[in-house]
This record gives structure tokens, sequence and C-alpha cells, in this order.
């Protein structure tokens, strides 16, 4: 029988540690080193991964957080506005991305699920491929090897596999580099999931599961994915986990670099539960008013990850003029470029269609594509062909 | 040239795969140290080591999933599928990862790998070790598909699939794994047949039969039982399941006039009703008789005390023989 509690929305957001009322498992209380109000606070453990960044890369970060935001605003925008057919929105993600791709090196290989638009910029994909895909344009919006970033993955959790497998490549190169991979609270019902640190663990094989716990799978609570903290679940598969505040870029960058370092020292395989929130629809055609309380989005709203790091630079004398302007000036150039090369994308040709399926002929396919030709060539403007209502009335 | 079984003959390729290629990987359950259920990877881990020849924990999916990774990191993995009825759990990898990521990355990211797959029935098996799901393949786009039927073929082709830089789903015919042939190891399988194309086993003029993998055997058995009779069938190994090779099925209809086409799978959307269809389209005006299909029912595949009555034997593939030419069979007087 499912409880009353499994029903219901999603953690009460009583502090960072939100979690704690249905905890019941072992694992570590949240890794925290900058708090909601801006303040920094020292870890044991964690601020030893995190000495060396300096004011000027703090700023740097902070200017990440707000273009990847920027960058989410304006594809909501190009989506309401009929440039985009969809969008998956990232809002209040945007710490737990930049804080762990930040955190990878070049070499580092990537397989992410679709919201990671913030790993996308990170990783140096041209803005208007980020958008790629979401246009219709193609199925891809870049070449993977080009970024080490693999093309976003729809099936949920099935790239953790994918990653699983690289890292299994890696070791049989005798390379010291990491694959990591993201997706979220909900991937970690998914069969794919659980088999890939099944095979990660008996190989202890170099990957990274980077799970951004944003507490809701669509309109699903994720109680309803885990009746324990999901950091807790990877303690049955005999991989260390930690478990962070995803909306603290400083902690996520710590989280990650440890795991990072143990990946490339022959240490296997980690667990991190970025523990964050959706802010916004699961994508463009949700309307999360149906599920979940309004009230849940203003306490999450008061941990924002970028308010905080912005604390902090105030705190510290850094938050000047000339980098409030300097940071406004780049999030509207990035969002320039954005919609320019959206909307100046041009369209795919019809027989596109049929282009790699294969990488070598097939004569199957072959025929389709010659009978096709024949088709599109029988009309006078190819371009009317195909639409529903037909060219012939 | 080396007398060998079907099984061996495999096992000799995978090894020259093994030797030819470094980025060659084996992964699957129970292919190392045993050396498979059925030992088709027989001694392969110990020459080759534990990370060319892995054994993996028990999950379908990850074996693929996993591969799909090493691909990406220029690997070209060779995973065996125990058995077809426990290929399922795999199936999302398969349908929509290495069959997809060509395509989805417009050609940046190749996917060369070989699933094995035991395939189809008559070795008294319980349930799920006698399947055939190849149709389920054969329509997934981006994939390949083909099965040898003999020694030789065997030996070459899953060379050939390990080579081609497609995914390649590799039916292994497990009734026919002790079948033993002369198997010619030096032959190049760059330079020899083709592996997408079919080859006429048996020459005939009055009725093409089709078949692959198991039933090649059955089908060439009936065609000498046939030509006791003064039947003249010409028997056709289709190979490549994916794509079928029209061109030399269409050769032979426009001499025979007439078609049979049998696999063990059920009849309904299989690979029957995709040759019928194909041939008739292609071939209406040659055929003096509709397309006949000998195949297994639409049954989930029985208890083997009764598997006999299922898989297509030379008596019923004659029987349609008969139903193709229009003589006296067990279906005279019913129309349609």
């Amino acid at each position: 029988m499912f409880t009353d509690e499994l029903g219901q929305g999603g953690n009460a957001p009583d502090g960072p540690d939100n979690s704690a009322n249905h905890h019941r498992g072992t694992g570590e209380s949240l890794v925290q080193l900058i708090t909601p109000g801006g303040e920094r606070v020292s870890h044991p453990q964690y601020d030893t991964w995190v000495r060396d960044v300096s004011d000027e890369q703090l700023a740097s970060l902070y200017e990440d957080l707000v273009v990847i935001r920027r960058i989410d605003t304006e594809a909501t925008a190009l989506q309401r506005q009929g440039e985009l057919g969809l969008w998956p929105p990232l809002l209040g993600q945007e710490a737990s991305q930049i804080g762990s791709a930040r955190a990878l090196r070049d070499d580092d290989f990537v397989f992410s699920s679709y919201r990671e638009s913030g790993v996308a910029y990170c990783r140096g994909v041209d803005l208007p491929n980020i958008v790629k895909v979401w246009r219709g344009n193609a199925s891809a919006g870049w070449d993977p090897y080009t970024v080490n970033l693999a093309t976003p993955q729809i099936i949920i959790g099935a790239h953790t596999l994918h990653a699983t497998g690289y890292a299994m490549g890696i070791q049989n190169d005798g390379a010291d580099s990491v694959a990591i991979t993201y997706f979220g609270d909900g991937a970690t019902s998914e069969g794919d999931v659980n088999e890939a640190m099944v095979f990660a663990a008996s190989f202890q094989s170099p990957v990274v599961f980077f799970c951004q716990n944003n507490h809701w799978a669509i309109s699903e609570p994720v109680r309803l994915q885990s009746h324990i903290r999901i950091a807790d679940r990877a303690a049955g598969f005999g991989i260390p986990s930690i478990r962070v505040d995803g909306n603290d870029v400083l902690a996520v960058m710590a989280a990650t670099r440890e795991a990072l370092e143990r990946a490339r020292h022959g240490g296997g395989p980690t667990f991190i539960e970025a523990v964050t929130y959706r802010m916004g629809p699961h994508t463009t055609a949700d309307d999360p008013t149906r599920y979940r309380d309004a009230n849940e989005l203003e306490d999450w709203a008061a941990k924002d990850p970028i308010a905080r790091v912005k604390g902090l630079l105030d705190r510290k004398g850094l938050l000047t003029d000339e980098l409030e302007a300097r940071v406004a000036a780049k999030a509207d150039a990035v969002a320039r470029e954005l919609r320019a090369g959206c909307v100046n994308m041009p369209d795919p040709k019809p027989l596109d269609i049929f282009k790699h399926v294969y990488s070598t002929p097939n004569s199957w396919l072959d025929r389709q594509e010659d009978h096709y030709s024949r088709y599109l060539a029988s009309f006078g403007d190819p371009a009317g062909a195909p639409s529903e209502e037909g060219a012939r009335s | 040239m080396t007398q060998m079984t079907f099984a061996r003959a495999i096992n000799s390729g995978l090894r020259k795969s093994l030797e030819n290629d470094p980025k060659v990987i084996l992964m699957g359950e129970d292919i190392g140290t045993l050396g498979g259920v059925f030992r088709v990877t027989d001694g392969l881990q110990k020459d080759f080591g534990k990370h060319r020849v892995v054994d993996t924990p028990l999950a379908e999916s990850a074996i693929i999933g996993t591969a799909v990774g090493l691909a990406y990191r220029g690997y070209r993995p060779v995973v065996e599928i125990q058995f077809d009825g426990f290929i399922y759990p795999a199936f999302d990898q398969i349908v929509s990862q290495v069959a997809k990521i060509h395509y989805r990355t417009q050609g940046a990211v190749k996917m060369p790998i070989t699933v094995r797959v035991p395939f189809g029935g008559g070795i008294g098996s319980p349930e799920h070790h006698s399947e055939s799901p190849e149709a389920y393949f054969t329509h997934t786009s981006g994939l390949r598909v083909v099965t040898a039927s003999n020694p030789q073929d065997a030996h070459t082709m899953i060379q050939q699939a390990i080579a081609l830089d497609d995914p390649v789903l590799f039916f292994e015919p497990k009734r026919r794994y002790h079948d033993k042939g002369e198997v010619d190891e030096s032959i190049d399988p760059a330079t020899a047949f083709p592996m997408e194309n079919a080859r006429v086993v048996t020459e005939g003029k009055d009725v093409t039969l089709v078949a692959y993998g198991p039933l090649v055997k059955t089908a060439k058995d009936a065609a000498l039982a046939a030509a006791d009779e003064g039947v003249s069938v010409e028997v056709i190994d289709l190979r490549s399941l994916a794509p079928v090779d029209f061109a030399t099925l269409e050769t032979s209809v426009r001499k025979t006039g007439r078609l049979v086409i049998t696999h063990e799978a059920g009849q309904s959307g299989g690979l029957g009703a995709e040759v019928a269809a194909s041939i008739t389209e292609r071939c209406f005006y040659h055929l003096e008789s509709a397309p006949v299909r000998i195949t297994g029912f639409d049954i989930p595949y029985p208890y083997s005390k009764l598997e006999m009555h299922h898989l297509p034997g030379l008596d019923r593939i004659l029987d349609g023989v008969d139903r193709a030419l229009g003589r006296p069979n067990s279906l005279s007087g019913l129309e349609g």
C-alpha cells in the first residue's frame, strides 16, 4: 500500500537539509560552503577542494551563473514566441551545473540529460547549437567529440550506462580522464541507472554519477522515487556518495573535484546527490501549478543559487559596479547571440532525413530515398509537397 | 580447409578479429572462464585477457549500454546475449541508442557494435531459450541484421560484422552449433562474398524457396526430396535479414515465378511478410501464384514436446512448395 506520505508533494522545504524528516539512511548531512544568506561557512572536509578558488574565479562563477540563467530565460522566451518547439528550463539548477562542469578537465567526457544546458555552455557548445534540437533542426546540436559532451539523452537514465562504458574504455586505455553523467531524481528509479552503478562498482570504473535532485520528475515528487535519501542508495552498490547543497556553486565544485580525483587515481565511481530545486516547469509544455504548492517555490526562491554568490561577493567587497556592469553586458551579449543564431538558423533540407541512418550504403533505404526524391521532384515547389493540406487541391 | 563445428567456426572468427584489431572487445555473461554456455568464446579470455574478453554482471541492458559507451570511446564491442529470450531487457538500449546514435549525431559517433544472439528452437529447452526475435530488429532502422547457416559463413560473417562501422545483430542458429563443415580460415573477410548478399545454395527452376539461419539446412533437404518428385526447387539463403538482398531474390523469382518463404518466427509481421510484399511489388507480373509463407505459428514458443509442430519441418515446407505449384496439398479446396 502507498502511504499518504508517498503521495504528497516534494520534501518539506524547511532548510537545506530538507529531506531530514524522511531520512532513513546513514549518509552524511548536506555539504554547504555558502549559506543562502551569502556567508562563507567552513567545512572540515571540503574547504580544501576549493581553497584555490580566487576572488577572480568566484566572480567568474558568478558570471557563469548569471549568463546561464539568461540563456535559459531567453530560450523560454524563444519558445513562447514560436521559435522553439519546446524548452526544458534549468531555472534554479544553475549552481549544480556550473559548479560541477567547471570542475571538469577538457579530456573528461560528459553524458548528460536534456536539462544540462549549463553544462553544455561550460563545455563550449556554440550558443545557437544549445537550442538547435529544440527548434527541430536536428537531433543533435553538436559533434560530441569537439566538446567531449555526448548529445543530451532523452531516455531517462539510459546514458548513465554509456558513461560507465566510456569509463571502462578509459580504464582499458590506461588514461586518467573521467566520465561524468548527469541525471535527475526520477532517473534513480530506472533500471539502467541501477545497472550502471552495479557495473561501475564491479569494474571500479572512473565515472561520476551526478544526480541533480530537483525534487520533481514532471509531477512526481522525489519521495515517490526513493524512500530514503537518494545519496544513501549508493552505499548499497559499494559506491561512496556525497550529498551536497546543489544551490551552492562552491560546495558543488568541491564535491565534484573530490569525486573526479578519486576516479583519476583508481578509486572508482562516486555518487553525488546535488540537492536543488526545479523552479520552473518540467518543460515549456508543463504546468506545475497543477501539482505543487506555491509556498514550496517561495521557500526555494530564498535559497537561490545566484543570490548567495552575489551575497558572498558583496561581503567580500567584490561586488563592484564594474563587475555588475561587466556581467550584465556579457549576459546581454550572450542572449543576443543566442537569439540571432536561433532565428537565422537555416532549415534542414527534405532529403536530410535519410542521412546518417547508416554509415555505409543500405539498399533498402537508398531505394526509399530515390523514390522520395522522385516524388518531391514531381512538385514544382518541393517545399509544398509534404504539407498536410497537400498541393493538389 | 579445416573441418570444424559451427560454434568453433565463430570462435575462430572472433579470435581473428581480436588479433587483428586491438579495439575489439568481447562482453557478455559467462563468456570468460566458462567460454560461454555454448562454448563459442572458449579459450579467448585465457589468450586475450580479462580486459578484452569481459565477464559482465547479469544485466542485459547494461551489457549493451556499456558497449555504447565503449563505442563512444572508439572501441568495437562484440556482445553476447546468452539466449534469444534474454535480449528484451536490452531492447531499449538497442532500439533507442545503438540503432539511433549515428543518426542522432549526424554521423559524428559510430556504433560498430556486434550483438551475437543464439536464436531459434529445436533443442528441447524451456521457455525463453528458443525464440526467433529477428523481426523486432529488422523493423528497427539503423541496425543491420544477419544470420549464418553454415560454419564457413559463420566464420566469415562474424568478422565482417565486427569490421562494419554500423551496428549488427548477428543471429546464430543454436541448433546448428554442433554441425560440422569445411572452413577456409584464410579467406579475407574484406574481399569475401559480401555479408549483405543472399546466396543461391541450391539451383532450381520451378520454385524459389527462401530460408535463413537454422532452416537453410531443412530447405536444402526439402529441395533434394522435391527433386525426387521431379520438382526443381531453388533455395536461397537470405543471410542478411536487414537489408534483404532483393536483387538476388528478384532474379530467382523472375525465373521460377513462384515463391515460398520459411522461418521459425511467427507469421504476422514477420520477415516472410516483408519478403512476400516486396517481391510482389517488384515482380508482380512474373509471379504465377501467390507467395507462400511456411512459418512458426503466432504463439509463444511452445513446450518442447510439441516444438516440432511449431517449427517448419521438411514435410511442411514441401506442402508449401506444392501450394505454390498448385499441386495437391493440405489446403487443397480451401479458398484464401
